[in-house]
């Protein structure tokens, strides 16, 4: 019987078949946001952060570790305690905290009941180890393991730097997208410079996950996935038993000291006063501790070093004798009476030659000098022969590293000023300036100013006889210790070698028989240095020395500045006649050492403002 | 009584091959769903703590209903197919009053070992009993009396399932409008039928009046076309007789959907209307009512061409998807076999379907053939209202996909449906032609 109802039926059967096998195609070939749908719903993606690289001294003593913390997270969905007062007994936290931590938890951004939530946060290993047995007896507590900086000494934090949470402003700036918000980046010192190769390769995982957001396993057998690298190991060239001293000798005073190894440029010392211990800025209290730190007025976290600028005072006459001899408007042999007319100056024989001019630190002797070096009669027009003159000499002393930025492998660092002719054009007027307007700057003072590691590399430019290598802190970046290049580019100064004898002579009478005769050793150790003081407008007068040793071959050059410690005499160069003999491995006056370390200047700093 | 030779001879081998095949791929998805990457080793589709371990075990008792089935005489299936009936109308009365409550409805009737949906078996009772009251030749359904019996058998279990709050189960009894539509109901009604579904999907997206205007403005074009068309003919007498026809189906049609807006609005409790409003909306609510569609649309719609492969599929396999071994199987389907599997398993169950239309047609006896209709249609409206809810054409009631989805009574119920009228159709040249 071919009825047409048999027909009707059987044409409705294949009606629908049809419709839906079209509807199916819409659904899945012509419609493809479904399978971006269900990736987002079941592929997560699982950043592996890899550890970072540690540092080390130049003698291979851990400078900075990571520490092992522990977050015990909680997915609330599955965590029950039947008793309440046995847990938090287990857990050594009181009832009301565990539900102040659960109601914190609900109010964050991201909570969610099927998510991991972190329920006690970077518990040390010992903390840990306290309730490590009885995550078993709960469900829904998982261990997950991070680590945070740790020091195994109180110093370097300026170098050092510290790591955070990066910033969004931070995040918005970056160019190849590597970081994402809650991720740690180096905030400053060698943290932030060496950014790249302390952090490693993070590796991705891209894990599947049910609807519970619980892990099923590698997506596509883990063929988009990437391990992670570990981050590069430093050598720093930092000694951490001559930076312990150093800061020892620097308490209770505000300053620094930048010590070079002059064949290397090398920083053996770098002392920041007053700083702080670096693990105050890592872990569990870094936001509470880094807002102490930051309101203390003594400034701890202003890495001086690199940021102070100063007027060089005496010591920059060393740089004017360089400058004049080498434009040949003085000789070793030049003599001039210490004329108190001129310029201020303190009782010393006179007249005295180059070498007793830097001995006795005379000022009548290089107020001459620059004035030799402004006006050679180079332009019968004295405006003008003034400029040429000062040209001259601007570019001799910016040879020497003033005047502009280091390229210290550190962030932030200031250049301190020479000025040009420019400068005083726009005060005076087009060649409306003399040496008269000027002639301050042939002591050091005036509108110079440079920075401490300015200082230390004219140090080891003087023990170099002419040349420097640029200051850094690293000698070498992982494990093939790889070095970095632009660290062994000599610097030659514009100033010929045979013209540093008669100074260097001058500056080993200086700790003879000189300024700093007094922190003169027993020790056959040679040392050459000059004091400075820096006036200061604002309080007592900055202590300033340079120098280095042993005179022939020397393998430390150094640079000390104290604020509102007086002469440089008085502080400043015992502190680096220490530090010098500390280094070489003699025998440090213990006499002076006491002095050194008792010498307390805070009371000195009682209104410090910057 | 026959012997087993005689029935493996005459039993329609290409039937039972089509269940063979949908059972092993019920099972097999059934796996895949259950199917944990991560404890791949320790998993087996044997494993009776799983799922599939179990509807493994739901298998092979079904095998041993089958035996039952074509041992017993093929002559019991009609002369008891009223004690059958009543045993089984029986059972929904008890179950109403003894089940426990199970997500809003008393459907499921605990028997110690395990849990039985007395309405699954509802389904083939009714079959029997329609065909035992239809097959003799002086029942025809013209007159008022047939049409009336039918409409009480029909009913009957209707009624009872709807106490036990079962909507979906009932809806599947649509299926015998189409069963006596081929015995001589009026294809007016199935018309009438479709056009109210139409009008009941026209009424869930527009405004109820909107739609009445619309109705009375084509009633008004119509009657202005027969006026035209009678000024041209001379039979004057049927231009009435025409207007007033057209005026009482835009009257009932204007009737229904305010029934369907009385309907909706007042009648049907809140989580049907969700599901239906889903279904016009599907972005309505996507964390609610609309999560279970979208997510079983993003699971088919990932599968694209070719599908992720045998236990590639995410979305059904960590439970993105609710319900997947069960009413949700078919994403599995598609999300990991993609439009070729999916086209292929709709392709058979048409052939299928096909397949039983044409055993049924064969049949000498009305009894046979009523019952294989129904057996044709009832797997008809549950392969339509099941993959339709899946990709989004249909509402969401939670109906089985037969054979394929996990479940015991449901297994069970399509076995048993499907090869009673094996059962028939291998006897059928023993029955007396009246």
């Amino acid at each position: 019987m071919n009825s047409i109802q048999r027909k009707v039926i059987q044409f409705v059967f294949i009606f629908v078949g049809l419709v839906y096998v079209g509807r199916l195609f819409v659904l899945q070939i012509l419609d493809s946001s479904y399978k971006i749908e269900a990736e987002i719903n079941a592929v997560e993606k699982i950043i592996d952060y890899p550890n970072r690289g540690l540092i080390y001294d130049r003698k291979g003593k851990l400078l900075v570790f990571n520490t092992p913390v522990f977050d015990i997270m909680v997915i609330l969905r599955e965590f029950k305690v039947t008793d309440t007062l046995e847990f938090c007994d287990k857990f050594g936290i009181t009832p009301d905290s565990l539900k102040g931590i659960v109601a914190d938890l609900r109010k964050d951004r991201g909570y969610s009941r099927n998510k991991p939530m972190p329920l006690f946060k970077q518990l040390s290993n010992e903390d840990f180890g306290k309730i490590q047995n009885f995550l078993s007896d709960y469900q829904g507590l998982y261990v997950q393991a991070r680590s945070v900086r740790s020091y195994p000494h109180k110093s370097l934090a300026n170098a050092l730097g510290y790591i955070g949470e990066i910033s969004k402003t931070s995040i918005e700036k970056q160019t190849n997208g590597y970081y994402r918000q809650g991720d740690y980046i180096g905030i400053s010192g060698l943290e932030q410079y060496y950014e790249e190769q302390l952090r490693g390769q993070r590796g991705v995982r891209f894990v599947m996950k049910d609807v519970r957001g619980v892990q099923k396993g590698h997506y596509r057998s883990g063929e988009y996935d990437t391990t992670a690298i570990a981050g590069e190991n430093l050598v720093s060239t930092i000694d951490l038993e001559l930076q312990q001293y150093g800061e020892l000798l620097m308490q209770h005073k505000i300053g620094s000291i930048v010590a070079i190894e002059p064949s290397t440029g090398e920083i053996l010392a770098f002392v920041s006063a007053p700083s702080y211990d670096p693990s105050l800025l890592s872990g569990r209290l870094y936001s509470k501790n880094y807002g102490r730190i930051q309101a203390d007025p003594l400034k701890p976290l202003f890495n001086r070093p690199l940021m102070a600028q100063y007027p060089p005072g005496s010591i920059f006459k060393i740089a004017q004798a360089l400058t004049g001899m080498q434009l040949g408007v003085i000789n070793e042999h030049t003599r001039f009476s210490c004329d108190k007319s001129l310029v201020n100056c303190h009782d010393h024989p006179s007249p005295t030659d180059l070498r007793g001019s830097i001995q006795w630190s005379c000022n009548p002797y290089y107020f001459l000098t620059f004035k030799k070096i402004i006006n050679q009669d180079l332009s019968t027009n004295k405006f003008k022969d003034t400029e040429m003159g000062f040209d001259l000499w601007r570019t001799n002393i910016m040879s020497m590293g003033f005047g502009s930025k280091i390229e210290i492998d550190l962030p932030n660092v200031k250049g301190g000023n020479i000025p040009s002719n420019k400068y005083y054009d726009k005060i005076y007027g087009d060649l409306h300036w003399k040496f008269s307007t000027i002639y301050s700057l042939g002591i050091g003072q005036g509108e110079i100013s440079i920075i401490p590691i300015q200082m230390a590399n004219f140090a080891a430019m003087i023990a170099n006889r002419g040349y420097f290598y640029t200051p850094h802190l690293v000698r070498s970046i992982g494990e093939e210790k790889r070095t970095i290049d632009r660290f062994k580019i000599k610097h030659q100064t514009t100033i010929h070698p045979k013209y540093f004898k008669p100074v260097i002579d001058g500056m080993e009478q200086v700790v003879q028989a000189g300024t700093a005769a007094w922190t003169r050793s027993r020790d056959s150790l040679v040392i050459c240095g000059k004091t400075g003081t820096a006036e200061n407008p604002h309080g007592d007068d900055h202590s300033v020395f340079i120098a280095f040793a042993p005179k022939d071959n020397p393998k430390i050059a150094i640079a000390v500045f104290v604020e509102n410690a007086g002469f440089g005499a008085m502080t400043a160069a015992p502190i680096a006649m220490l530090i010098l003999h500390k280094y070489l491995k003699r025998e440090p006056n213990k006499y002076m050492e006491d002095y050194v370390i008792n010498k307390d200047l805070t009371g000195k700093y009682g209104s410090y403002k910057k | 009584m026959r012997n087993e030779d005689k029935i493996s001879s005459n039993i329609d081998w290409i039937t039972v091959g089509f269940y063979s095949l949908f059972v092993l791929l019920g099972w097999f998805n059934i796996f895949a769903v259950v199917y944990d990457p991560e404890a791949a080793a320790s998993q087996s589709m044997f494993d009776f703590s799983m799922n599939a371990g179990k509807q493994l075990m739901w298998i092979c008792t079904a095998v041993v209903l089958i035996i039952m089935i074509l041992v017993i005489d093929f002559k019991f299936y009609a002369t008891f197919a009223y004690v059958i009936y009543g045993l089984v109308i029986l059972l929904l009365i008890v179950t109403m009053i003894f089940a426990k409550e199970i997500n809003g409805s008393r459907s499921w009737l605990d028997i110690g070992f395990t849990r039985i949906q007395p309405a699954e078996f509802a389904k083939f009772a009714t079959a029997l009993a329609l065909a035992k009251y239809m097959s003799p030749v002086n029942v025809k359904f013209e007159y008022l009396e047939t049409k009336l019996v039918t409409a009480f058998i029909l009913a009957l279990p209707c009624v009872f399932i709807l106490l036990q709050n079962e909507t979906g189960s009932t809806l599947v009894f649509s299926a015998f409008v189409l069963v006596l539509y081929r015995e001589g109901l009026s294809g007016v009604i199935l018309f009438i039928g479709v056009l109210s579904a139409l009008l009941l999907v026209l009424t869930l997206i527009y405004d109820k009046f909107i739609i009445v205007y619309v109705i009375g403005a084509l009633a008004f074009v119509i009657i202005l076309y027969l006026i035209q068309a009678a000024s041209n003919s001379t039979r004057k007498k049927m231009l009435w007789r025409n207007i007033f026809v057209v005026m009482l189906v835009a009257g009932v049609c204007s009737g229904v959907v305010f029934g369907v807006d009385f309907f909706v609005n007042k009648v049907l409790q809140e989580h049907q209307r969700n599901r239906v409003m889903v279904l016009i909306d599907q972005e309505l609510d996507p964390k609610g009512v609309g999560y279970h569609v979208r997510q079983s649309k993003i699971a088919i719609g990932s599968g694209e061409f070719w599908g992720k492969g045998f236990l590639e599929g995410t979305q059904t396999k960590f439970d993105f998807v609710p319900e997947q071994s069960t009413d949700f199987i078919f994403c599995t389907i598609g999300e990991e076999h993609g439009w070729f599997g999916s086209t292929l398993l709709i392709g058979l169950y048409v052939a299928f379907m096909l397949r039983l239309v044409f055993l049924a047609e064969r049949q000498k006896d009305k009894f046979a053939r009523i019952y294989g209709y129904s057996v044709a249609c009832l797997i008809f409206i549950h392969f339509m209202v099941n993959i339709g809810m899946t990709i989004g054409v249909f509402p969401v009631i939670g109906i089985p996909l037969p054979f394929f989805s996990y479940g015991g009574s449901s297994l069970w119920s399509f076995t048993i449906l499907l090869f009673i009228f094996l059962k028939l159709d291998a006897h059928r040249g023993e029955v007396l032609v009246h």
